[in-house]
């Protein structure tokens, strides 16, 4: 019934868009981990450099029609949510320890 | 349409990454993050990984970013203080960002002619093709996970618990 829809530019997006996006988010999460004092907040820039990753993850494994860069990142998955359970287990130590999360204040690996 | 949304979204997600950076309040940080890990969920489905979009939502969005807002307000952290930081963070870390970001950069751009573009029409992975990898080839490092999920559980109560309550 339809006439066959013309390809147009707005059907198709470059997969190196999609890495660049990446690399972007990476380097905002390396810039947050440089400038952010408060403890809790590097943390989340670390987070957002794992998300960053796992971007490209997904765009190879499109580009590549392979499925084991999905695992890859369910794997990623996994892994940063035991190191968040973790990771905000020891903030929570450190905090009854020091009273404070500003990372100038805790530069000793003894709590 | 697929490049409509793959603007709207990308611009979501730097806009949600800029915000965490320019807060100074950890849970606006927070909510940003959030901002950030839902408009990947989107582009994840772009890219066809309908799984992975849908945990993206539950395990980070949901799990992950719940813990850090509890643990947020647990601890009550106020506003940042604002200190210079250290001068060899700014001396030696901003080059070394800029420079990773160029040299990913120019790689990516010299590939650009041997990836192909994406299509909202392209093939989708289901959740069948996932589980046939997940359950047979890597079945042994998907049992590992579930022993280190375990290991983490233990040290996060062994390290949240109050002294001298043993």
């Amino acid at each position: 019934m339809h006439a066959a829809v013309a390809p147009s530019i707005f059907d198709a997006v470059p997969s190196s868009w999609y890495l660049i996006l990446s690399a972007l988010l990476f380097t905002l999460g390396v810039v947050g981990f440089l400038i952010k004092r408060t403890l809790i907040t590097v943390f989340m820039s670390i987070e957002l450099m794992l998300n960053a990753v796992n971007l490209s993850f997904v765009t190879f494994a499109h580009d590549w029609h392979q499925v084991k860069g999905q695992i890859f990142v369910f794997f990623v998955m996994m892994v940063a949510a035991a190191e968040a359970a973790v990771g905000l287990a020891i903030i929570i130590a450190i905090f009854r320890a020091r009273s404070t999360l500003n990372v100038d204040q805790i530069d000793l690996m003894k709590l | 349409m697929h490049l409509i949304l793959f603007l709207i979204f990308a611009a979501f997600s730097l806009a949600g990454a800029v915000n965490l950076l320019l807060q100074t309040h950890p849970i606006n940080s927070a909510l940003s993050l959030i901002v950030v890990m839902s408009s990947l969920a989107v582009l994840y489905l772009l890219l066809g990984a309908e799984f992975l979009a849908i945990a993206q939502i539950i395990v980070y969005a949901g799990a992950v970013m719940v813990l850090f807002t509890f643990v947020v307000m647990l601890l009550n952290v106020g506003e940042e203080e604002h200190t210079h930081g250290s001068v060899v963070a700014k001396a030696i870390g901003f080059p070394a960002v800029v420079l990773i970001f160029c040299v990913v950069t120019t790689v990516i751009l010299e590939t650009e002619k041997r990836l192909a573009p994406i299509r909202l029409t392209d093939r989708i992975t289901t959740v069948q093709d996932l589980s046939k990898v997940l359950f047979r080839d890597m079945l042994l490092p998907f049992e590992l996970t579930s022993v280190l999920i375990l290991v983490a559980i233990l040290g996060a109560v062994a390290l949240a618990r109050k002294e001298g309550h043993t």
